[in-house]
């Protein structure tokens, strides 16, 4: 085992059109897509009947039968079936998460190759039995006489019958993670413009990424879809503007927040593969780029000042302290737009002199981005938000970024930051280099 | 793929009482099957020099070997005509073949060797040259008259090339690889580059795998013809890299892994198309063995009707594709070695033009055109470049055509019957070798003699 921590490479990645909720993958079940997404990764690499270290993936929306759910990807896909899975779950970060945990192993020479990433669909969510009817089913299930089940049958109620559906709400606040967004924008005064701009820009970068052939080895299609489905080529800051505000709605006029500058329910998969540097010589794979670095944050969205969404804001300035870089040291930003208001927010987070000091601890803020970085082949806004396969789809992105690019200011090898914001107040966040 | 119902009714004892043709169940190839399934008969008019060689390949390949015309059934006939001259010669010929195709079994192959007219012709030897053309006819015909799936084809071999040239023709056209392809005239000359493979040179010629250690690309491969050829392709040997638009990734996904090979997603029309395929091949073969330039798409009209986007698309993706991409290849220099292969598929309507598909035949013949004027210049990197003209193939393009239009494409052939898109693929499969250096600039129709554009 090496003394010194190699770094992980990021060889390529693979994901299938992302697709609104309920729509063009309605029937198809979070397996279905992780397995069919594993098989194009496997596909595009030629890795058909290889052992790789091992697969980590998750899902946000899981129903119990899915309990295994990457390695059952696994054991349905072309890949051997020694490689060994394992689930994970952080929210939003879920994909990202992953990729750490992954890179972490190769970086310690505990394996050779993995791949992380993860998957959601919206509209084959789980449902489940109300909390009452479950109790008496479970003891049905638990009673030993024929009396005593015909008892317990007595109690059913047709009360009961109504299910459980899973809630895009926060357990603690009661609140969905628009309406905290919204509070957040509020705060910072992000106003409706910027953040139409915003978006209007997601999709404007993603249609070109897929018309100059960018997406070509990152995606694959899936039941007849070819190219995300929420992506608006035409969409522009007018068209956004008619948009009627659904979070913050009791701001009144100050709601800001519309079905365009927020991300809808989608459902899709999307996967990194990574590899140490010999690994990928040793399968005359590209390394498109290097694994520097993580951190993760959680804030007290619930008793304390902090929004749900804004753990990055905490997260990215000790990453950098440890990686002794500012934030001006990257030639791109991979800011996962939960929301238009999200990233803004965050952006003016890091410029703001009082906050620097008084919740960052620093003498000073961490200053603007170069906004020509950001998002520059579009992020969630345009191609649609599965939970846990954010992650994946940005770190294959930026790697590819990165390799293209190659060499920044003054030579040195081209940077990326990635940024993630989660429900439950937390934040992932992760530094790629090119190779 | 659309079913021949008519064949497997034709092939029932009520048919054959009703004096309905029969359309012939054809012998095809499957891993670990025989060269042959019954003995052959080898010989030769006059002091051919190919009679010897070629019976000792096929009683290597652990078949019998006849030097006459017995009582017994012949899985194959093969007279070596090559010094055939006078018109003498060609009747001790049809003595032999008399008798010969009666015997001929059921899927049998006759394959004639004869001189090329051309040689004859430029040396002035008259009787030489119409002797050498007279096979010509006289294999068209015979192939025309056989029946039970049987096959006649000729190989035209230069005076110079030497014994081992035809191997690998041979070997194809013996088995049953060759099922679909009838009444052809195959030239061999000198082999270009070398034969062995230099992949595989550690490990001997496997008469299964005569594609091991190669480096194969297939364009158009999500599927149909393409996906067969993938599918034989890595059957043989091939290591492959399917490539195919990136809206047709979904299929083209099972066909790399079903495979063991790479999908590659690109729009080979796209400006920077070539540039990128070199980047994927250097990056993860560093050689190309087998281009294969399958990738095609019709837009019919009539010429009346055509637009010029229709024109376009169809030029674009049929030939200017193939025209750029190995252009760059050429120029790039050392992906293409010794030993290379490049095939590309035209169609029967390229050679006898077809209605309604002024764009799509322009591109076919414009194929054959680009092939014939590459062999020369690619030889000279010991490479070769040929091009397969499949007839009517049975595909899920041909399964939508009209039942009349489509009844009548795969009947007007020899064989009564439409082809199978792994005709193509065996084709292209024995052109790919190594071992078939004599064939260059040639094009090879799989459309069991059709009479279109015959």
């Amino acid at each position: 085992m090496p003394s010194t921590p190699r770094r992980a490479a990021v060889i390529g990645g693979n994901r299938i059109p992302f697709a609104r909720a309920n729509g063009r993958y309605a029937r198809a079940s979070n397996l279905d897509m992780l397995t069919t997404t594993l098989d194009g990764l496997v596909a595009r690499h030629g890795l058909a009947g290889e052992r790789l270290g091992e697969v980590v993936a998750g899902a946000v929306l899981k129903h119990s039968r899915d309990f295994n759910l990457t390695r059952e990807a696994v054991l349905g896909s072309r890949l051997a079936p020694s490689t060994p899975a394992y689930d994970v779950q952080q929210a939003c970060g879920t994909g990202l998460e992953a990729a750490i945990l992954v890179a972490n192993k190769i970086a310690l020479g505990q394996i050779e190759s993995g791949v992380a990433g993860g998957v959601d669909t919206a509209s084959d969510a789980p449902i489940a039995v109300n909390e009452d009817l479950r109790r008496v089913l479970v003891a049905i299930n638990g009673a030993r006489t024929v009396q005593q089940r015909v008892k317990l049958l007595a109690k059913l109620r047709p009360g009961q019958i109504v299910p459980d559906i899973p809630r895009n709400s926060e357990p603690r606040t009661g609140l969905s993670m628009g309406e905290h967004a919204a509070i957040t924008a509020k705060e910072w005064g992000v106003s409706r413009e910027a953040q139409d701009e915003l978006a209007a820009a997601s999709h404007r970068n993603l249609a070109a990424a897929y018309e100059r052939g960018f997406l070509d080895d990152l995606v694959t299609p899936y039941l007849g879809l070819t190219r995300d489905d929420n992506l608006r080529p035409d969409s522009s800051v007018e068209k956004l503007a008619k948009l009627k505000p659904v979070f913050g709605t009791q701001f009144g006029d100050d709601a800001t927040m519309t079905a365009g500058n927020s991300t809808p329910l989608t459902d899709g998969a999307a996967l990194a593969l990574l590899g140490s540097d010999e690994w990928a010589a040793a399968h005359k794979l590209p390394v498109l780029a290097h694994f520097v670095d993580a951190e993760t944050a959680a804030v007290d969205y619930v008793h304390g000042r902090d929004g749900l969404l804004t753990a990055p804001v905490y997260a990215v300035p000790r990453l950098l302290e440890r990686n002794g870089l500012t934030l001006q040291d990257f030639d791109f930003y991979e800011i996962h737009e939960a929301f238009a208001s999200t990233v803004l927010a965050t952006l003016k987070a890091w410029e703001d002199v009082e906050f620097a000091k008084d919740r960052l601890g620093l003498d000073a803020p961490l200053g603007p981005i170069d906004r020509s970085r950001l998002n520059v082949t579009g992020s969630s806004l345009a191609a649609g938000h599965p939970f846990a396969a954010t992650g994946g789809r940005i770190v294959a992105t930026l790697a590819k970024l990165l390799h293209e690019k190659g060499t920044g200011e003054g030579g040195r090898k081209a940077r990326g930051l990635i940024s993630i914001c989660a429900a439950g107040g937390q934040g992932v966040v992760a530094i790629l280099e090119a190779a | 793929m659309s079913t021949d119902r008519f064949r497997d009714l034709s092939n029932t004892a009520l048919a054959g009482r009703l004096g309905v043709p029969r359309v012939p169940l054809l012998r095809r190839y499957e891993p670990g099957q025989p060269l042959l399934p019954g003995p052959a008969l080898v010989t030769s008019v006059g002091a051919g020099r190919f009679a010897k060689p070629i019976a000792a390949l096929v009683e290597e390949s652990g078949q019998q070997v006849l030097d006459a015309v017995g009582e017994q059934k012949l899985a194959a006939v093969v007279v070596d005509l090559t010094a055939a001259t006078t018109l003498d010669d060609l009747a001790a010929a049809r003595a032999i073949l008399t008798p010969a195709v009666r015997k001929l079994a059921p899927s049998g192959r006759l394959l004639l060797l004869g001189p090329d007219p051309a040689e004859a012709s430029a040396g002035a030897r008259v009787e030489a040259a119409a002797t050498a053309q007279a096979l010509d006819g006289l294999v068209r015909t015979i192939a025309k008259e056989l029946r039970a799936g049987a096959t006649a084809n000729l190989l035209v071999v230069a005076a110079e090339a030497p014994p081992a040239a035809v191997d690998s023709a041979v070997r194809f056209f013996l088995s049953a690889r060759s099922a679909y392809v009838d009444g052809q005239v195959v030239r061999v000359g000198v082999p270009v580059g070398s034969p062995r493979d230099p992949g595989a040179m550690d490990s001997p010629t496997l008469p299964e795998k005569p594609l091991a250690g190669r480096v194969a690309v297939v364009t158009g491969a999500a599927r149909g013809i393409g996906a067969a050829i993938a599918d034989t392709l890595a059957r043989d040997g091939a290591t492959l890299v399917v490539v195919d638009i990136p809206a047709a990734g979904e299929n083209l996904a099972k066909v790399a892994n079903r495979t063991g090979g790479t999908a590659l997603q690109l729009d080979i029309t796209a400006a920077d198309a070539p540039e990128r395929l070199i980047a994927h091949l250097t990056q993860r073969h560093g050689r190309l063995d087998l281009l294969v330039h399958n990738a095609g798409i019709t837009r019919d009209k009539l010429l009346a009707n055509m637009d010029p986007d229709r024109w376009k698309a169809v030029l674009d993706v049929n030939l200017r594709a193939q025209l750029r991409i190995t252009e760059a290849l050429l120029a790039e220099g050392t992906l293409l070695q010794d030993g290379s292969r490049i095939v590309c598929v035209s169609s029967q309507s390229g050679i006898g033009g077809n209605r309604g598909q002024a764009n799509y035949v322009a591109s076919k013949a414009g194929i054959i055109g680009m092939v014939r004027a590459l062999a020369p210049v690619v030889a000279e990197k010991g490479v070769t470049i040929n091009a397969v003209a499949p007839g009517f193939i049975e595909t899920e393009m041909t399964a939508t055509m009209p039942l009349g239009t489509r009844e009548a494409g795969r009947r007007v052939n020899s064989l009564r019957q439409g082809g199978l898109p792994v005709d193509v693929a065996e084709t292209i499969g024995w052109l790919g070798q190594a071992e078939s250096g004599g064939v260059n600039g040639q094009v090879v129709r799989v459309c069991g003699q059709s009479m279109l554009g015959a």
